[in-house]
């Protein structure tokens, strides 16, 4: 749980703060003259919110989460841990699978609310420092079309994320095969498989709920 | 009792064991040799229903491993300790968690739990190591470990895999004494499978060979040891036109 979360949070943050800083600018660039500046807000809250944040951490999450926890059960299974489990009448399900998938599906909207509002804080600040508008401008924008389902969208979604990437760290670890050098390509094809799942679930939630 | 029945299995194409039939009885060290790669450990993975057989299967005490609802698996693997080829102990998880972690599922109370930790760690002469981590251990003190874990359960059965193999010949000899005295002590049977002939001689009451699938000849050591069949023969003297042998590039026997 810790590992999931507390540990994952330097990179979301990191993600966090450029993106807020690239859609600020983008933004702005985009609207020139035609359209009013605190537009900018509306632009960097609702993709902060609903696609860019939760999307890029769940990607980079996937990397990290799911390398880790393929790696580490891939291990397990090479070592013969997953069947020393068994024998003393553990079910390697339960015992390893299950609290994994727990914390990540709790720990990922964590995450990705703290880094939404990282963004935020960063699409606001370059703002005001490089675009000339004030913070009561950028403020309107932000609360201009917003929702609350801007809120729990990115959040549902991230949830899903982090359930899908443990999941399928999960499988591939425990089917793990061929010493060291199998688990290391249970661990890339984890991230690989595990970054795919997260852009077809991002699809399958536009399409179910937007 | 440990029966195995007319045991098949293969993994795809690859028949490992063709008609493996073996009885391991109470109170005695029951060996089997062969080539590595012959099927060993598979054998030995399906008394503790690790692997399900194509066709035949184990009995322990009577009942067939593979029918085994999930209750029946939980207490037949409750009375069979089983040592690992290379101990797999836990990364994760100290000396003592690794010992403790089987009695916790037994539900041994807390304090009885400390009390057999220290026993079998006494037992494999590990006393004081209950906080260290795997990692910090040799390879020999790891499968002391996975002994003392395999011990603590006071198990009816204790299934050893190459218990010797990858050690230097003292760390062996101390791995065999240990496997003696679980069996004095503690009146364990035991089935150890493993190539190292010096070992099966010291600890084995019975050895038998497996060969292409089944076995080839069981028998007490001493008769083991005068065996006429041409490929036990090779297999304990170590003769090179065995290792021939065991790669399939030679399929007469030479005798
Ligand atoms: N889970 C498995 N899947 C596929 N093949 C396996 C599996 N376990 C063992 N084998 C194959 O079965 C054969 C016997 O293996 P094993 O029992 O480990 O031999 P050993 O006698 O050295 O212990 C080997 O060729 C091995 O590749
Ligand atoms: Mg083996």
């Amino acid at each position: 749980m810790r590992r999931i979360g507390v540990q994952s949070l330097p990179i979301a943050l990191f993600i966090a703060v450029f993106t807020g800083i690239v859609l600020a600018l983008l933004s702005s660039y985009t609207l020139t003259g035609a359209v009013p500046l605190y537009f900018v807000g509306t632009l960097v809250g609702k993709a902060v919110m609903i696609e860019l944040v939760p999307v890029m951490t769940g990607l980079a999450l996937s990397g990290r989460v799911g390398a880790n926890i393929a790696a580490e059960l891939g291990t397990m299974r090479v070592t013969e841990q997953v069947e020393a489990l068994e024998t003393l009448a553990y079910d390697p399900h339960s015992y390893l699978v299950v609290p994994r998938i727990i914390a990540a599906t709790l720990m990922f909207p964590v995450v990705v609310a703290l880094a939404e509002v990282t963004g935020l804080l960063s699409g606001w600040i370059t703002a005001i420092n490089l675009l000339d508008m004030s913070t009561v401008e950028f403020v309107k924008g932000l609360r201009l079309f917003y929702e609350f389902k801007d809120i729990w969208f990115g959040l549902v979604k991230s949830m899903s994320f982090g359930l899908a990437i443990a999941l399928i760290g999960c499988m591939k670890g425990l089917s793990a095969s061929g010493g060291a050098e199998g688990v290391g390509r249970t661990a890339m094809e984890a991230v690989v498989l595990g970054a795919q799942m997260i852009l077809v679930l991002d699809a399958f939630w536009a399409v179910a709920l937007l | 009792m440990i029966l195995f029945r007319d045991l098949n299995k293969s993994f795809g194409p690859k028949d490992v064991l063709t008609g493996f039939s073996l009885e391991v009885p109470d109170g005695e060290t029951t060996v089997v040799i062969g080539y590595s790669g012959t099927g060993k450990s598979v054998a030995l993975k399906h008394v503790v229903g690790l692997l399900q057989p194509d066709s035949g299967g184990v009995e322990v005490d009577g009942n067939v491993v593979h029918d085994l609802d999930r209750d029946g698996l939980v207490a037949l693997r409750s009375m069979i300790g089983f040592v690992f080829q290379f101990a797999a102990l836990f990364d994760s998880m100290t000396v003592r968690e690794n010992i403790s972690l089987g009695l916790k599922r037994q539900e041994v109370p807390e304090r009885e739990i400390e009390l057999r930790v220290q026993e079998s760690l006494a037992l494999v002469d590990m006393e004081g190591t209950e906080d260290r981590y795997p990692i910090e251990l040799s390879g020999g003190m790891r499968k002391r470990v996975g002994i003392a874990r395999a011990i603590a359960l006071k198990p009816k059965y204790i299934l050893y895999d190459e218990p010797t193999s990858g050690l230097d010949p003292v760390t062996a000899a101390v791995i065999n004494q240990l496997m003696v005295r679980a069996r004095e002590k503690l009146g364990v049977t035991g089935l150890v499978v493993t190539h190292d002939m010096n070992s099966a001689f010291t600890v084995g009451d019975r050895i038998a060979m497996l060969y292409r699938g089944s076995i080839r000849q069981v028998g007490s050591v001493e008769q083991i040891q005068r065996t006429h069949d041409p490929v036990v023969r090779q297999f304990i003297e170590g003769r090179p036109e065995a290792a021939a042998d065991a790669e399939g590039l030679v399929t007469q026997v030479v005798s």
